[in-house]
């Protein structure tokens, strides 16, 4: 019974919830934030038994009313979206446990509406993970992108201003990508995601559908923060409050880098998407001029969250790229890197929002090796996140960038192979920095001075939330054949 | 050649306006424009859709007696006109957001036009 209902249901959860915390939160504010636990922990519940099921009995579609369509909206569950949706479930879950404290401290008084909206915009994301309509999709993407922008304008003082440039740059793209939904209806007249597979290859010189092929890649590429497309992103997550940008962070992304995957690899296929023009291959170009600008770009900064920032757009990038490649390594690759960098991501701005609140800051030129006393566990967390991003054995982050290599050889493509590996490098400059600040005693201080940290640790609620994301990834590193081993049972080719 | 113009004015006055809406966008320096500019481009995606669905000698898709259901042909379809209710309301709704935005900023910068605006948060 639960089972034929599932899609339906973990979206409603965070409709439910939306609801049920302006209800409750007007009795008593303090009433949300534990509130926005049990919605978003019930929707991670329901995806992991939905990922389980589908291991076990195959993909699910779930028809709105029993209409099927040509005539109904429907929502498709397989592998790519179950994948997708028990990793944006877990870390949002995961992410609102943490927020208590900070939102307490940066969010005083709009508890309230803002866990409402953060409902909003999982329901949004979960939506677009799970409809099989392309209209649909742009109605969630507009939901999860409206909600978005409200709250990361919640934050530091010029913070309406970076969310108000992501609000121009974010509906230009979501209008170019209706254009393209337009296109494509025009040529085929059938919305549905499944429909248009079987029938785009009869379109394949046409070019109302290269053309919208290109409209929606860039529609959702602004939203994915693909290299050219993503001046929104450094401003959004540095001024947003902690909680906004660990939440945003590991999901807005993801979730549109999901859509490219779905639209190119399933929808158009990748023969299809090369007819015209190599645009995989210049999709790839771009991530990779991504992965080394935002890399680059992240060594250059001295605040925490906009290092963070960048090297979001650089992580991205990755993905991008393992898609680009179109073969099985690399699609497993990308797929295993949409996991560890959400994880890695959510610890690590976890962690900078954790700085801000108990020292006020997040400026790494001001980090110290008092820290390491002051924040044992936090610095240990910190250090295994930043690690995995580097890409050190065994932790998750090798892996990820371990297949997308293999993929690379597997296409003789050696310039992706060799910004993998300069990035990786790039990476250390930017993580070790902090590392060495934080364990090594600064040489122009004296030897007998004395040290000024005492224990100064966050409180449970905070640290076993990264605690746990950094433990993950090194299970994740340890279990990566199963996880692999799955993800290449989804690769649709 | 001419055939080609006069053929899709529709979809030509739809081009004109989707380039005024990004030329708002990426060139005005007021962000009140620049919300403008960004109307106008979901406006002139609306209006596309509007026109896709335009069709002569057809009538309104409600069950006219004279024409049985067969001739199918003879009825507008309703589809795009019914998606662009929903877009239309979405960008209602980002205006709405837009500007509440705009308020914010003011409110702490007292100024909208974007060059002072860089130039204060220094």
């Amino acid at each position: 019974m639960i089972e034929t209902h599932l899609p339906a249901y973990i979206a409603l959860t965070f409709v439910l919830f939306s609801v049920l915390i302006p209800v409750f939160g007007l009795w008593r504010q303090e009433l949300s934030q534990p509130l926005a636990v049990i919605g978003s922990g019930i929707a991670a519940a329901f995806s992991l038994y939905g990922f389980v099921t589908y291991l076990n009995g195959g993909p699910l579609r779930y028809f709105f009313g029993g209409w099927e369509p040509p005539v109904g909206i429907e929502f498709v569950y397989d592998g790519l979206s179950g994948f997708f949706l028990l990793v944006i479930n877990v870390v949002a879950f995961v992410v609102m446990i943490h927020s208590a404290e900070t939102s307490k401290r940066e969010l005083s008084g709009k508890e309230m509406p803002y866990y409402s909206l953060a409902m909003l915009m999982m329901l949004g994301f979960n939506g677009m993970v799970l409809t099989g309509d392309l209209f649909n999709l742009y109605v969630f993407l507009e939901i999860a992108s409206l909600s978005g922008y409200a709250l990361i304008a919640v934050g530091n003082r010029p913070a309406p201003y970076a969310a108000f440039r992501y609000l121009i740059i974010g509906t230009a793209g979501g209008t170019l990508y209706l254009l393209g939904v337009g296109f494509i209806y025009t040529v085929t007249g059938t919305l549905n995601i499944i429909e248009l597979t079987a029938m785009l290859p009869m379109f394949a010189d046409n070019t109302a559908i290269v053309a919208s092929l290109v409209l929606m890649i860039v529609g959702i590429g602004v939203k994915a923060a693909l290299f050219p497309m993503h001046g929104w992103l450094p401003d959004s997550y540095t001024y947003a409050s902690s909680s906004s940008t660990a939440l945003i962070a590991p999901i807005g992304t993801k979730v549109a880098a999901y859509i490219l995957f779905r639209i190119i690899l399933w929808m158009f296929g990748i023969e299809l998407t090369d007819a015209v023009a190599p645009l995989s291959y210049i999709l790839g170009v771009l991530a990779c001029i991504g992965i080394l600008y935002g890399s680059i770009m992240a060594i250059a900064q001295s605040e925490m969250k906009r290092m963070l920032a960048y090297s979001s757009i650089s992580q991205i990038g990755y993905i991008i790229l393992g898609l680009s490649l179109a073969n099985p390594w690399g699609f497993a690759g990308a797929l295993l890197h949409v996991l560890n960098h959400a994880i890695m991501k959510a610890c690590l701005f976890m962690i900078a929002g954790q700085m801000r609140l108990k020292e006020g800051h997040s400026d790494i030129s001001r980090f110290d090796d008092s820290y390491r006393k002051k924040y044992p566990w936090t610095m240990a967390s910190f250090s295994v996140a930043a690690i995995s991003m580097i890409g050190l054995p065994p932790l998750a982050g090798f892996f990820s960038k371990w297949y997308l290599a293999l993929g690379s050889i597997d296409n003789s493509n050696w310039l992706f192979l060799a910004v993998i590996l300069i990035s990786s490098l790039l990476n250390a400059v930017y993580f070790f920095r902090v590392l060495e600040k934080v364990y090594m005693m600064d040489p122009s201080k004296g030897q007998d001075e004395p040290k000024d940290g005492e224990y100064n640790e966050a409180k449970p609620s905070m640290l076993i939330p990264t605690s746990f994301l950094a433990v993950s990834l090194i299970v994740i590193g340890f279990a990566n054949a199963i996880i692999v081993g799955v993800l290449l049972d989804i690769f649709p080719m | 050649m001419l055939e080609f113009f006069t053929g899709h004015y529709a979809y030509w006055f739809t081009i004109i306006l989707l380039c005024i809406g990004v030329y708002g966008i990426m060139f005005k320096k007021n962000l009140i424009k620049k919300t403008i500019g960004l109307a106008i481009l979901q406006i002139s995606v609306v209006m596309y859709f509007v026109a896709v669905a335009s069709k002569w000698d057809a009538t309104v898709p409600v069950l006219d007696p004279n024409i049985p259901v067969e001739q199918a042909a003879n009825y507008l379809n309703p589809l795009t006109h019914t998606l662009m209710l929903t877009a239309i309301v979405v960008g209602v709704a980002t205006l709405g957001v837009a500007f509440t935005l705009l308020i914010a900023i003011y409110n702490r910068y007292e100024t909208l036009d974007e060059q002072e605006l860089i130039d204060k948060m220094k």
